[in-house]
């Protein structure tokens, strides 16, 4: 009864919301030009996924995997460089004043040029490729990383450190048996944060500066005022955004699964 | 050098001032410290608030240097933290991301014990604890009382020369506190260990320790030290036992009115 009450609570409102959308169409306070009923979206999507009778979906049948598998690539490769490079710096600044007085300056004046800004920059450096993608998104995702590492290991209690000390840890080894798993915590805020931006510059650059991906479709489609294939699209990124914020939940979990119990739980 | 040691622990002429932010001058924390705690005895330091005795403690364990005299350690100059100093500290200072066989086997595995040797002392020293069950119990799942027991099981496991306790039991209720005292008696004696206590409380002094030393307000030195004879376990409500309150709340309220004073 109880599962029951909250799987309801849970889909009532995009429910609601679909419907609004469906009978706004259908009583024609939107234009079915400009917005397609979800309907329509729906079945078009379903086409671009497993492929449709030529006369509906010629441009983009059954190419919808691959070009969710470039973003996904794209993705993945801007975040696993930027999370290698961005725990390493949020390491070496957080822990050691050499570090921070060389490179904490810099990446605090590039930090506020926004990643859009460099765009433009990225294409004519690197080309229309995946490369200059790729280039984007790590220019995004690293901050997020960099920041949160950089605070996660600030914030490690110093009594911890001493445990450790008195305990007979040498100093090289505080950084692994201490500051890493204090840290760590921090370190997958940082990183789900990134991986939401990573999705963002995904499809700003797709738009721009490559021939492939959802971002490219949506650009294409608004060419072809084909407004079911914007919006289906739009779903494909946030529904590939979500899948990404849950893997990482749960390698977070499977990591940090001592914090339970620490924090607050929402009340009923 | 060398000569001048006697005690297991030889403190020398220990001073230790604190800079005042960005100006000159400073707190003076200890001042003239000499002190001499000897092999196997309970030696506590009681004193009021803010008079220094986590500071001696602190550079007893290494984590903090001192401004002038030096501490010793079986003759050797202390300098920083290291696995023949034991510290329990109030705050527990578990790991809280390592079940309770994971904090006990940390120090053994640190200093390069094998894995299965560690874990068979790490069994040894939960069971002296009463820690038994809960091996896989994370820190925040247990209760204060419980917590302090890790702790203790974790530096014993690794066999200091010396347990540094600083004010261990004060954050728990009285009940449980009066619990650990008696546990920690009784622990000390099967494992025989030289300890360090702090405390500002003068039944916990009287109860544990074989000497008890009373320090002043600040600047921190040692104003007297009491010998406590009584056999363990003690009888808080004997009239040895409360003279020797008695004598060491005279002493340590000329010390609170002094401060009171500054």
């Amino acid at each position: 009864m109880r599962w029951q009450q909250e799987q309801v609570r849970r889909i009532a409102v995009p429910l609601g919301l679909v419907l609004v959308w469906e009978a706004a169409v259908r009583l024609q306070l939107v234009h079915s030009a400009f917005v397609p009923r979800p309907s329509v979206v729906a079945i078009n999507w379903f086409y671009w996924i497993a492929g449709g009778p030529e006369e509906v979906a010629p441009l983009y049948s059954a190419t919808w995997l691959n070009h969710v598998l470039s973003s996904t690539e794209r993705v993945m490769a801007g975040l696993l460089i930027a999370t290698v490079v961005g725990i390493v710096l949020g390491i070496l600044v957080g822990r050691f004043r050499a570090a921070e007085q060389l490179l904490d300056p810099t990446l605090q004046v590039l930090r506020p040029i926004p990643v859009s800004a460099w765009l433009p920059f990225a294409v004519v450096f690197f080309g229309i490729k995946n490369v200059s993608a790729i280039f984007l998104i790590f220019i995004g995702a690293i901050f997020p990383i960099y920041l949160n590492t950089y605070h996660g290991v600030r914030q490690v209690d110093r009594i911890l450190i001493r445990a450790s000390q008195m305990l007979g840890t040498k100093s090289h080894r505080i950084l692994w048996r201490v500051i890493l798993p204090a840290a760590l915590p921090a370190i997958f805020t940082g990183l789900r944060l990134a991986a939401g931006l990573a999705w963002v510059l995904v499809i700003v650059s797709e738009m721009l500066a490559v021939k492939s991906g959802l971002g490219y479709v949506m650009w294409d489609a608004y060419f072809f005022m084909r407004m079911d294939m914007i919006i289906a699209a739009m779903f494909s990124v946030g529904l590939m955004g979500f899948l990404t914020d849950r893997v990482i939940i749960w390698i977070k979990d499977w990591f940090t699964g001592w914090t339970q119990g620490l924090t607050m739980e929402p009340v009923q | 050098m060398t000569g001048a040691a006697s005690g297991k622990i030889a403190i020398r002429g220990l001073r230790k001032v604190f800079a005042d932010r960005g100006g000159r001058g400073g707190t003076v924390a200890l001042d003239g410290i000499d002190l001499d705690v000897q092999e196997g005895e309970f030696f506590c330091l009681l004193g009021p608030s803010g008079c220094g005795k986590t500071t001696l403690l602190n550079i007893l364990a290494g984590f903090d240097q001192p401004t002038g005299g030096e501490a010793l350690l079986d003759g050797r100059r202390i300098s920083a933290p290291g696995p023949d100093r034991g510290v329990v500290f109030q705050e527990y200072a578990l790991f809280p991301w390592l079940s309770v066989m994971d904090n006990v086997m940390f120090g053994l595995i640190e200093t390069g014990t094998p894995r299965p040797k560690a874990r068979e002392t790490a069994e040894q020293y939960i069971a002296l604890t009463g820690l038994r069950g809960f091996e896989k119990s994370l820190p925040h799942q247990l209760s204060g009382g419980m917590r302090q027991r890790v702790s203790l099981a974790r530096v014993l496991a690794n066999s200091p020369e010396i347990l540094l306790l600083d004010e261990p039991f004060a954050a728990l209720d009285a009940q449980t506190r009066l619990l650990m005292q008696r546990e920690l008696i009784k622990i000390i004696q099967s494992v025989g260990k030289t300890c360090f206590f702090i405390t500002h409380s003068i039944d916990e002094a009287i109860f544990l320790g074989t000497r008890v030393a009373i320090m002043t307000a600040r600047p921190g030195r040692i104003k007297k030290i009491l010998e406590v004879t009584l056999p363990y376990l003690r009888d808080v409500t004997s009239s040895e036992f409360n003279a020797l309150k008695r004598e060491a709340l005279k002493l340590i309220e000329e010390e609170v009115e002094a401060a009171g004073r500054q």
